[in-house]
């Protein structure tokens, strides 16, 4: 029972907590630009697999790791442009849409990687990012340890959240894509494009949905594996509706299911043999529906979302 | 400048071109991506073709394929009808799946006659109860359907990696975590030896054909199909629409569960946690390209498991990935969406004049 | 017709000339003209279906004419032709819409509203203290009080009309175009609204304000523009002209005077004692009400819309349950919401919107009218719908409500609201209901709908049903009512005799006055 509680002591843990956050952070942000803006993508697990296995190729073929962050951000923005196109124009349903971009997505990527490398036994491997070295607060005892383990990469997904944040609240653009969100007329009478406006905000949704993926490939990891992102992105579809559409929020709703899950991943060493392990292993979905469920009712969704809307049609 | 133009009425020769289109263009784009890799893309298309209906065998092949995606399909029509988004077939599947073996590999001895039907009732059972839990969540919490059935899926999976490592496993498989085998009361029959064909196939159609009768004859069909279309209207108008939910979630649960008794019990004998791959989202790509109807399932069930088996094909004789074949019904389903506005809509091409 | 005839001195900011719009077979606008000078409300009279819409819509850039031209004043007064079919460039070019529906994103508050769009979207910062004392200046000027710092969804429908108003003026509009205005508000609220449309258009603002109500065309404006079938009928001004001839013009015929027998009331059918639904907080809800409604007499209920009619309907209709209070129909208790029990208890109730509640807009025509009632053994037989005996029905249907379809088999999203909505009242009242809601039951039909929903609900009334009718149209509550309740915020006022009351006493109540203060 102490060695339960002690995990929550341990600098591993926290630092772990963080790592497994940040790719659902940057999951969060985009889902709920999209969302805001009154598009649901359900793409954003395919999405997930593309940026991963993009960026990750773009640095195996020599591009530096950041050209490779920006190589996956590209990708999400084109399978989102994808999205776009389909939900916001032809306002197709967003569901069905959603699903076809994620198996679009996931089937590329595959079909890319097997086609790069037919016949690897082990996944080829890059050089991820390195590790902070943190000046001053890397010397701290606890609080140190935590933040050398962490990478630039993580920094820019807590930049992220700052930046979605002041983005939405703070400039006309965020205004537009709120009201949006809520009611396209509105935007539509004050003489902005609904059809952009939305296009826009999903179009980078999808590219912060990918880097969560490419987090994963040069970061978290150093290779590309088939089943890596395994439902990562459908938590943060929940997560979205329980962080209430707020960048904020979202980051803590992240760093709880990080902790989560990097809780359980080291509970099931101590538990092993016991209790099977893949009852852990559901622990952080059952989190996820158990979230969901909770805030549902209560939950303030965008008024706009998941209904097109098409210019002229009152 | 286009304009969509609503049409009051969609002519059945119409639904049936845009589904047989948006599978050629499915085709179409596939062929880019494998130029890109500089593949022969003619030859491939002819070996696919030759791989799914070349001849018997493979006929027998892809009808042996289509059988689950028919029950899939199956499934995410009368869901979608209602507008109930059910992303979880999969998990239902194996629910399924895991029933059949635990009602058929020796719990229960009964001749082929008891226990066939049992083995099916209990599959049903077990997918229907496990979409039921969403279905209660998006009626009494509001929680969305689909983020829940696709969680599920996880969760499902895990849940049956672990009796298969745990009480479930076979002990004569010499450590690979697989379950017992289904007694030979519990299987389906094969519809024609030496072929890996099953009655499986003849209860898929039938279920189709049922389904068709149910939704657009009885009070139940009329009370699902308002529902969907517009469940206000419906509950103003008194209909049981919490009743309607949960029936739809019955039917559906317990039609992508059925696929799971027909894999293990018609096909494979035995449960491992390979058995689908993935044929539950497959299932929304067959639905969509029916436009719904369940009869339509049928031939969508059979174009989509041409593209798998003729992909695999291919890809054994020219050496490109079978991610092919998901390639292409990515495209299709895709396709068959933006085909659907055709169906939908009139469109119009509006010369603007000038200012 | 040569413009520089005009004795007018003031400058023309707004010229249409020959706006012709088609959809398919219909011509919404058939070459029309209409000039419009700084300072001058203008009157743009016609019924539903008249073409008022579209020509605005024209006008505001969501449509594009297929014929003519729009030229707009620009800054130096000069005329200058307007792009068509787009937004940004009507606003840029100063015209500025209040739509009937309010086209506000409610998860933003009033100042956000109003600065949405004026800012370029990649910059910083919201227009902050500047912007802030533009809009209270304007305030200030115009009396348009409002809240800027609530919530859009917060405020009151008067306060998001204000907002709207705010919205134009702060882009320094010179054509406002009011589509409506008075729908949403109580009498004395559109007296307020006059007062600030006058204070603007003294300023130099041209306003087009569309209306079919003839009162307030002759109360506010000095020329009135009237159009019947999507054509120009007439353009004159407003002095000298009365309500009869307008309506004439307006209508095309001579309005006949509604013809009722009088009541005579039986035994209490609907009767709600210390009723209260909906939650405190909430605006629509109602508060410890007390209603009777007897067999054989029409009540109105009277009110500004969202002050507790909503509450009303959903009890009546099955589809809330009170808080407090009892509700009897027919002298049996009735709490549960469920809209069944209501159907068995011979409610017939006919919702508010007929797109969202009333029909399913893929479903036949047949298909809608079975709705209530395909459990019942005429309709099936073991669980398998009778459909040879549904069509012979709703073909029957279709010919005693003459419902213009292209048969049973249409699905009746296609079909007009005036048409659907008659399908809607074959359901309700083919089954002689003892109770019928009728909650806004001519809402956006024309005259001739209209007409005929009234004569069917006077109908129901003389074959002994109690009829419970809320509308905001006072018109049509005078036209129809025995007794008239007024609901003001969850409040209900004990019902009175309609002879003895007057359109004044009503609007005092709406806003909020007690019937003594009232009368």
């Amino acid at each position: 029972m102490l060695e339960a509680l002690d995990i929550l002591l341990q600098a591993n843990f926290w630092a772990a907590t963080i790592r497994i956050a940040t790719p659902l952070i940057f999951g969060v942000l985009g889902a709920l630009l999209c969302e805001r803006a009154g598009v649901l993508n359900l793409g954003i697990e395919g999405i997930f697999v593309a940026g991963a296995m993009s960026g990750w190729l773009a640095v195996y073929l020599g591009l530096p790791l950041w050209g490779g962050v920006v190589v996956a951000a590209l990708t999400g923005a084109l399978f989102g442009l994808v999205h776009g196109m389909l939900t916001v124009p032809l306002g197709l349903s967003q569901h069905v849409t959603g699903v076809g971009i994620t198996l679009l997505a996931t089937s590329a990527s595959y079909f890319g990687y097997r086609v790069a490398f037919p016949n690897v036994a082990t996944p080829p491997r890059i050089e991820p990012f390195p590790p902070l070295d943190v000046p001053f607060f890397g010397d701290l005892p606890f609080i140190g340890p935590i933040l050398d383990q962490q990478t630039a990469f993580t920094v820019l997904a807590f930049v992220c959240v700052g930046g979605v944040a002041l983005v939405l609240a703070r400039t006309p653009l965020g205004l537009a894509i709120r009201a949006v969100g809520d009611n396209p007329e509105a935007v539509e009478a004050q003489g902005l494009s609904v059809v952009a406006l939305r296009m826009g905000a999903v179009m980078a949704g999808s590219a912060l949905m990918a880097l969560g993926g490419a987090f994963l490939t040069l970061s978290a990891f150093n290779a590309f594996y088939f089943g890596m992102i395994n439902g990562r992105g459908w938590v943060c579809i929940a997560l979205t509706v329980f962080a209430s559409w707020r960048p904020g929020k979202a980051l803590i709703g992240a760093l709880l299911f990080g902790a989560l899950d990097a809780y359980q991943l080291r509970i099931q060493t101590i538990a092993g043999g016991v209790v099977p392990s893949q009852i852990f292993l559901m622990l952080p979905y059952v989190f996820s529906i158990a979230a969901l469920v909770l805030v549902a009712r209560r939950a303030d969704y965008p008024r706009a979302l998941m209904k097109p809307y098409f210019k002229g049609q009152r | 400048m286009i304009r969509f133009v609503p049409r009051e009425r969609t002519p059945v020769w119409l639904t049936v071109a845009v589904s047989i289109g948006s599978g050629l263009a499915a085709l179409v784009l596939t062929a880019i991506p494998l130029a890109l890799t500089g593949a022969p893309v003619f030859t491939a298309f002819v070996l696919m073709a030759q791989g799914a209906a070349g001849d018997g065998f493979a006929l027998a092949e892809t009808l042996t394929r289509a059988t689950p995606l028919i029950f899939t399909g199956l499934a995410a029509a009368v869901a979608f009808r209602a507008k109930l988004w059910n992303i979880g077939a999969e998990g239902q599947l194996y629910a399924g799946a895991l029933a059949t073996v635990a009602l058929g590999a020796g719990l229960i001895e009964a001749p082929p006659y008891v226990l066939v039907p049992l083995v099916l009732i209990g599959a049903a059972a077990a997918g229907a109860a496990l979409l039921l839990v969403p279905v209660l969540f998006k009626t009494r919490f509001g929680a969305d359907e689909v983020v829940v059935t696709l969680l599920m899926n996880f969760i499902v999976l895990l849940f049956v990696q672990m009796m298969l490592e745990g009480p479930m496993k076979d002990e004569m498989a010499l450590g690979w975590p697989q379950s017992a085998p289904v007694l030979d009361e519990a299987t389906l029959p094969k519809l024609v030896t030496g072929l890996r064909l099953h009655w499986g196939l003849v209860l898929a159609v039938v279920a189709a054909v049922l389904l068709h009768v149910f939704i657009s004859r009885t009070v139940w069909g009329f009370r699902i199909r308002a529902v969907g279309e517009n469940a206000r209207a419906a509950r103003y108008a008194g209909l049981p629409v919490g009743k309607a939910m949960a029936l739809v979630g019955v039917l559906s649960g317990g039609l992508a569960g059925l696929a799971g008794a027909s894999e293990v019990a018609g096909l494979k004998g035995y449960l491992t946690a390979d058995l689908s791959p993935g044929f539950g989202y497959a299932g929304i790509v067959v639905a969509t390209l029916a436009n719904l109807s369940p009869l339509g399932v049928i031939p969508a069930a059979i174009f989509v498991a041409g593209v798998f088996v003729g992909a695999d094909s291919m890809s054994r004789a020219i050496g490109v990935s079978n991610y092919l074949a998901d390639l292409v019904v990515a495209f299709a389903l895709l396709s068959v969406l933006v085909g659907g506005l055709l169906t939908r809509f009139r469109i119009v091409f509006v010369r603007r004049e000038p200012a | 017709m040569d413009r520089r005839m005009h004795p007018d001195p003031r400058p023309l900011v707004l010229s249409l000339i020959g706006i012709t719009k088609r959809f398919g077979p219909l011509t919404a606008n058939d070459h029309i003209d209409l000039d419009v000078r700084a300072g001058e409300i203008v009157a743009l009279l016609g019924e539903n279906g008249a073409g008022k819409t579209t020509l605005m819509s024209i006008l505001f850039g969501h449509y594009v004419a297929d014929e003519g031209t729009v030229h707009i004043a620009d800054a130096d007064g000069e005329l200058a032709p307007l792009p068509g079919g787009s937004a940004e460039a009507a606003l840029a070019a100063g015209i500025g819409m209040v739509h009937q529906h309010f086209a506000l994103a409610e998860n933003l508050t009033g100042f956000e509203n109003i600065v949405l769009g004026t800012r370029p979207l990649w910059s910083f910062g919201l227009g902050g203290r500047e912007a802030r004392a533009k809009i209270e200046r304007l305030i200030a000027e115009s009396g348009l009080a409002v809240d800027l710092d609530v919530k859009v969804a917060r405020l009151s429908v008067g306060e998001q009309q204000r907002v709207e108003i705010l919205k134009a003026l702060y882009r320094d509009v010179r054509v406002l175009i009011l589509d409506e205005p008075t729908a949403v508000l109580t009498p004395q609220e559109a007296d307020g609204l006059f007062a600030t449309v006058r204070k603007l258009s003294a300023k130099g603002l041209a306003v087009i304000f569309i209306s079919h109500k003839l009162h307030e065309v002759l109360a506010l404006c000095e020329r009135v523009v009237v159009l019947r079938g999507g054509a120009k009928v007439a353009d004159r001004p407003t002095a000298g002209g009365d309500r009869a001839m307008l309506a004439e013009l307006m209508v095309g015929r001579a309005i006949p005077t509604r013809e009722r027998p009088p009541s005579m009331p039986g035994a209490p059918v609907l009767s709600l004692t210390g009723i209260s639904v909906g939650k405190p907080g909430e605006r629509d809800r109602l508060e410890d009400a007390d209603l009777e409604v007897r067999a054989g007499e029409i009540v109105g209920i009277a009110g500004v819309s969202g002050n507790g009619q909503g509450a009303l309907a959903a009890l009546v209709a099955g589809l809330a349950a009170p808080r407090a209070g009892q509700l009897h129909i027919c002298g049996h208790p009735a709490v549960a919401a469920d809209p069944r029990a209501r159907l068995a208890a011979d409610v017939g109730r006919i919702p508010e919107d007929r797109h969202r509640d009333g029909t399913i807009g893929a479903l036949s025509v047949a298909e809608n009218y079975v709705l209530e009632t395909i459990g019942e053994s005429e309709n099936q037989s073991f669980g398998f719908i009778r459909r040879a005996d549904i069509r012979a029905r709703a073909v029957e249907a279709i010919r005693a409500y003459d419902v213009r379809c292209p048969g049973p088999g249409a699905a009746i999203r296609a079909l007009s609201g005036g048409n659907m909505q008659k399908v809607v009242l074959a359901r309700v009242l083919e089954r002689e209901p003892k109770l019928v809601l009728a909650h806004q039951p001519t809402r956006g039909l024309d005259i001739g709908a209209t007409t005929d929903v009234h004569r069917r609900l006077i109908a129901a009334r003389g074959r002994g049903a109690a009829v419970l009718l809320i509308s905001e149209d006072l018109d049509e509550l005078f036209a129809l009512s025995d007794r008239i309740a007024v609901v003001h915020a969850g409040h209900l006022s004990p019902a009175m005799d309609a002879e003895n009351l007057d359109v004044k006493t009503v609007g005092l109540m709406m806003a909020g006055h007690s019937a003594g203060e009232a009368a």
